[in-house]
């Protein structure tokens, strides 16, 4: 089953943590969203693989965009 | 002829006998140092502390009169502290510098905006009971705004003499925001209600709203408390000029030329108001101790009104972003933020936080102008 990650806040991708094909941990760190000049953590929301990766490093991403998908 | 090198030379020591004599002073320049240093070396707040610091060993050095008639700091302080400009040219930067947006898109953190006011009233009650004057209770209650310059425009104008002490109290609580609250907002809250996730919803806010914003706000808070008019006015004055969007020079100027000049002149005052003689006294570490509550009695306020908002929401909200409800802006936002993902690795209060926080912004000026109104009705001040 795939999960998809979802940008909780408009902002910019500052850092991406993970590749396709890397396992990930439940709440383990993928990218790093910068929103109004914070820098914000954002978690894998499951145990799984890095299916695909949906952004670059430094784009701008609206609330809801996919970010990964995990499965 | 001797004689007259060695009296020539005495006063090259007079200085160092004064200050020998007044231990006040002493302190007081040790006092400056550790501002500085703390400006310098643990980069808190170093816009503010620098000039501060500095200001505050100039005062104490004595027979300098930098503070006497014309001297060098009282001119500065006359024109900008006395007559309450300075603080008014630094809310055109902030308002210039503040998106609105995030309050706009999500209303009802317009509220929690003013929840986190409700600290002033209290505080402005427990220093009248420590038998402050009604105009100095005021000053050192406007501390619980957490917004250095209202605190600094509310005291000039009443208590003078308390601006040291009121302007310390509300720089240095504003800068230990991320320390305060946290505790406060675990011990108010559940391990539930921390980690409840609140999805953001963007509501898209059209330049029009943005634009009318700041006019309405005007217009209705003057015409509601017109006292604290200059405080509002400036601040949606800069605002406006933001989301014009057709001067960015002067909305430029204001948030960084003007801005930073009315800083630097502003801390050197606020230190020139330090001396020893003014500064040392009980009454100091009342004020700097009724400044904690205040804001601690914030924090308390906006968390209660956030829980009742959950309770009519049916679990909705999450009821640490009512700490973000007060004037200390983005601090606030930030520690909700960081405190919600601890508990809970898929919230994000930010947005909503920051809606909130913004509130406060206005929140913080709107309750001093309300309270002013409300005291000019009442006789206490003309």
């Amino acid at each position: 089953m795939a999960d998809e990650v979802l940008a909780p806040m408009p902002g910019k991708i500052t850092r991406i943590l993970v590749k396709p094909g890397d396992d990930v941990l439940e709440d383990e760190e993928v990218l790093v969203l910068e929103a109004m000049k914070m820098d914000n953590p954002i978690f894998a929301p499951s145990n799984g693989k890095v299916k695909e990766i949906r952004v670059k490093e430094g784009e701008e991403v609206d609330v809801d965009h996919v970010l990964l998908i995990i499965e | 002829m001797l004689e007259a090198i060695l009296n020539g030379l005495g006063g090259l020591v007079a200085g160092f006998q004064a200050l020998a004599l007044d231990w006040r002073s002493i302190i007081m320049i040790v006092i400056g140092c550790i501002l500085l240093f703390l400006g310098i070396k643990k980069d808190c707040e170093p816009l503010l502390l620098v000039p501060i610091g500095f200001g505050c060993i100039l005062v104490n050095i004595p027979l300098s009169d930098l503070m006497a008639k014309e001297g060098f700091l009282r001119v500065i302080y006359d024109a900008g502290v006395d007559t309450e400009l300075f603080p008014l040219l630094i809310f055109i930067g902030i308002g210039a510098m503040t998106d609105f947006g995030p309050v706009l898109a999500q209303p009802s953190t317009f509220l929690l905006g003013a929840a986190g006011q409700f600290g002033i009233f209290l505080t402005l009650l427990m220093a009248l009971f420590f038998g402050f004057t009604k105009l100095e209770a005021v000053s050192i209650g406007i501390i619980g705004a957490c917004d250095g310059p209202t605190a600094i425009y509310v005291t000039s104008k009443y208590a003078p003499h308390l601006l040291g002490a009121v302007s310390v109290a509300a720089y240095s609580y504003m800068a230990l925001v991320p320390v305060i609250q946290p505790p406060i907002m675990r011990a108010m809250t559940t391990q539930a209600e921390r980690a409840t996730v609140m999805k953001y919803k963007a509501r898209p806010v059209s330049k029009t709203t943005k634009i009318l914003f700041p006019l309405v706000i005007t217009i209705l808070g003057g015409l509601i408390a017109p006292k604290g008019l200059p405080l509002l006015g400036s601040i949606m004055l800069g605002n406006l000029m933001r989301e014009s969007g057709v001067v960015s020079r002067l909305t430029k100027a204001s948030e960084n030329e003007i801005a930073n000049v009315v800083t630097l002149f502003l801390g050197l005052c606020i230190g020139a108001t330090m001396s020893g003689a003014a500064f040392l006294r009980p009454q100091t570490l009342i004020v700097l101790g009724l400044g904690f509550v205040a804001i601690c009695l914030d924090t308390v306020c906006g968390i209660l009104f956030a829980k009742g908002m959950r309770v009519l929401s049916g679990g909705k909200i999450n009821p640490l972003i009512g700490a973000a409800g007060i004037s200390a802006f983005p601090m606030a936002a930030r520690v909700v933020q960081r405190e919600g993902i601890k508990y809970n690795k898929k919230s994000y209060l930010l947005m909503h936080a920051m809606g909130a926080n913004a509130g406060g912004q206005v929140g913080s000026v709107i309750a001093a102008a309300v309270m002013l109104s409300v005291l000019a009705g009442m006789g206490i001040i003309s």
